[in-house]
């Protein structure tokens, strides 16, 4: 390399040859984040999903009271300037309903992803590095989960803990964790004989010290594309115990129950359980279209290209 | 090398058994994901709850009751044995009984199971109907309009949530429009005109004859079983499109074109038959998961189905009821998974 590696930004980014590990990494982000620029539908997910993110995080002041004002002299309003989305059955705001309700959906996604990924990574890693008796057990007792019906199991999970928001989340993550499992084994199984893992053992590292350090990390972006793959079932799930009454408890504006109590005002006041429909709608679309195109940035055999 | 002249004058047993391992592997998965399934259910009914005696004879009954029960429901021995009899009940078909419905657990779900079957069975036939061509065409048309919009349908069906599409649909199709019959089976002037021989009422109805039930059943499947059919559609279609364009793009395609093939035969003989090996696994997937995923559509729908009876029971804290039900789901789920994986692991060799 004749050039000097301090010129421009972007040339330090796509220098065909990094001077260390962290340039070569920051390379792979930014060659990825061009690919994924280029794909204008992974884009939308992309913007739905940091739409989600913005509304609430500025939720109170978006949405203004904290969305279970009642006033009932008020109720079932059509939409109108005062009332974006009109008002439901107590003449609360529906608009600022959905935008607190936002909110319970974040909470949602991070309750499942630091439930889920942590269970995953641990069985699986453990499982790809140890192999033999370990690697069996732990992989028959994966494979019995994920053979398991989901939506019944959390339904009779929810049954016994009783309905409510963390119940529901603890029933998904429950019976979610199990693929999470299979993909960090496999990704396991091809770094365990790789030479930074031999030379990690050579320097006395210990089997926890190479399983934290140097596997885990790996195995990250995988989990992670999986997860946001997946977010828009969990998220449906979510909403469906919701639905049934037995995720978030009134007056939580959670977008399922909403529907459910939105119900009885179908046939005259359309909006009441139509809005929050849509809301989940747009954002597990956004979670579907991100999904997909950082898989396609990551995995283009998989998706079959373009 | 094995030695040949032995193998030359009596049949080649090594393929069948290499099945016979494959269906021994499955049956022995089969076992422990019962007993895994078992083991949760157990744990589900009766430890999790906080006194299931309480729960039986409620916290005024006198010690002698509750001492009783105690003993009856075998409370006295340790965990394991406590599960060894739980299995037991079970594998002789005895869930107890609910009490909602004062029956046998049993008996209420060969009542409620055909009517789940029915609609799951109709919505996975309608999704590979239109779903199978739709991928395929899609992967042949790349990148054109057809080819967007069943990757559109496709992420649509994985993003609406089906309940919430059910009440929307009965608001245009039922309420408004008034084409097809609103929530139920049947409606109430037809119901029980029929002998229920197979618990299908269109079956029941056409096998007596009685066209004005057999329509009547069918305007009321129409819209639930289009709701499930969206998202069995919407799989298979993905799936389909993206393992067609997995074949396409394989030398052997290429060949067959250079060798002057016509495109069809390309396409449906040569490319989609190792597409449909594929398929099979997927297809019992989303069979297994509309069984459980009807739940929500039954609520909707006021479909007496399995889903229904197990949130009704949930309701009223009827816990046998919720038990029986879910363990005959999970059964049926995981039974279907099994099977359609065997079936692809015998029927593609290249299967480990």
């Amino acid at each position: 390399m004749s050039q000097s590696s301090l010129g421009h930004e972007s040339s330090w980014l796509l220098a065909d040859t990094p001077r260390n590990a962290f340039q070569a990494k920051c390379q792979r982000i930014y060659i990825g984040w061009l690919a994924f620029k280029g794909n204008p539908i992974a884009m939308f997910g992309l913007a739905i999903v940091l739409f989600l993110c913005f509304v609430a995080l500025f939720a109170p002041w978006i949405a203004g009271g904290d969305g279970t004002t009642q006033d009932l002299a008020n109720r079932l309003a059509p939409p109108s300037a005062e009332h974006w989305f009109g008002t439901d059955e107590l003449g609360r705001d529906i608009f600022a309903r959905i935008v607190w309700g936002s909110r319970v959906t974040l909470y949602i996604i991070f309750l499942v992803s630091i439930i889920v990924m942590p269970i995953g990574l641990i069985i699986g890693t453990t499982a790809g590095l140890l192999g033999g008796v370990v690697d069996a057990t732990l992989m028959r007792i994966t494979d019995i989960f994920l053979a398991f019906p989901r939506l019944i199991l959390a339904l009779a999970f929810v049954a016994v803990l009783g309905p409510g928001l963390e119940n529901a989340v603890l029933a998904i993550a429950l019976t979610t964790w199990s693929p999470y499992a299979r993909l960090a084994r496999a990704e396991t199984l091809t770094l365990r004989n790789s030479e930074y893992i031999m030379a990690a053992q050579i320097m006395g590292a210990s089997r926890i010290r190479i399983l934290f350090a140097h596997i885990m990390p790996m195995c990250l972006s995988s989990t992670i594309v999986r997860l946001t793959l997946d977010m828009a079932g969990i998220i449906l799930t979510a909403a469906g115990l919701g639905f049934l009454g037995l995720g978030a408890q009134p007056p939580l504006a959670e977008w399922g129950a909403m529907i459910a109590s939105g119900r009885d005002y179908l046939l005259d006041q359309w909006w009441v359980p139509t809005i929050p429909g849509i809301a989940i709608l747009v954002v597990s679309l956004g979670f579907n279209l991100l999904g997909d195109g950082l898989r396609d940035v990551l995995d283009p055999r998989s998706s079959g290209g373009h | 090398m094995t030695d040949s002249s032995t193998a030359q004058s009596s049949v080649d047993f090594r393929p069948y058994l290499d099945v016979a391992r494959k269906i021994g592997g499955g049956i022995f998965m089969l076992i422990l994901t019962f007993i895994g399934l078992t083991a949760i259910t157990f744990i589900i009914g009766r430890i999790m709850p906080n006194d299931p005696v309480v729960a039986i004879v409620g916290d005024r009954a006198s010690k002698e009751v509750y001492d009783a029960m105690y003993l009856q429901l075998g409370l006295d021995k340790p965990i394991w044995q406590q599960y060894l009899i739980f299995l037991g009940d079970i594998l002789r078909g005895d869930f107890g009984s609910s009490v909602m419905t004062g029956q046998p657990v049993l008996e209420d779900i060969k009542r409620f199971f055909p009517a789940t079957l029915e609609l799951a069975t109709i919505a996975t036939v309608v999704g590979m109907i239109i779903g199978i061509p739709a991928g395929v065409l899609a992967a042949v048309r790349q990148g054109t309009l057809i080819d967007h919009v069943v990757r559109v349908v496709g992420l649509l069906g994985h993003s609406i949530p089906i309940f919430w599409l059910g009440m929307v649909a009965l608001l245009v199709f039922y309420a408004k429009l008034d084409w097809v019959a609103g929530p139920g089976r049947i409606d109430f002037f037809y119901d029980g005109i029929v002998d229920p021989v197979t618990g299908v009422i269109m079956i029941d109805a056409a096998i007596a004859g009685e066209w004005d039930v057999f329509h009547n059943a069918l305007s009321h499947v129409i819209l639930p079983a289009s709701m499930l059919a969206i998202y069995s559609l919407a799989y298979i279609a993905r799936m389909t499109r993206s393992f067609m364009l997995d074949q396409l793009n394989q030398e052997y395609v290429l060949t067959a074109r250079v060798k002057g093939l016509r495109e069809g035969t390309v396409i449906w003989y040569h490319a989609f038959r190792n597409v449909l090996v594929q398929l099979i696994t997927i297809i019992g997937l989303t069979y297994a998961s509309l069984l459980e995923g009807s739940v929500l559509t039954e609520t909707v729908f006021a479909w007496p189905g399995i889903g229904q009876y197990i949130t009704n029971s949930l309701f009223n804290a009827d816990m046998n009821a919720v038990i029986g039900g879910t363990l005959v789901v999970g059964i049926s789920f995981v039974f279907i998974n099994m099977l359609s994986d065997m079936l692809y692991r015998i029927v593609d060799p290249r299967a480990k």
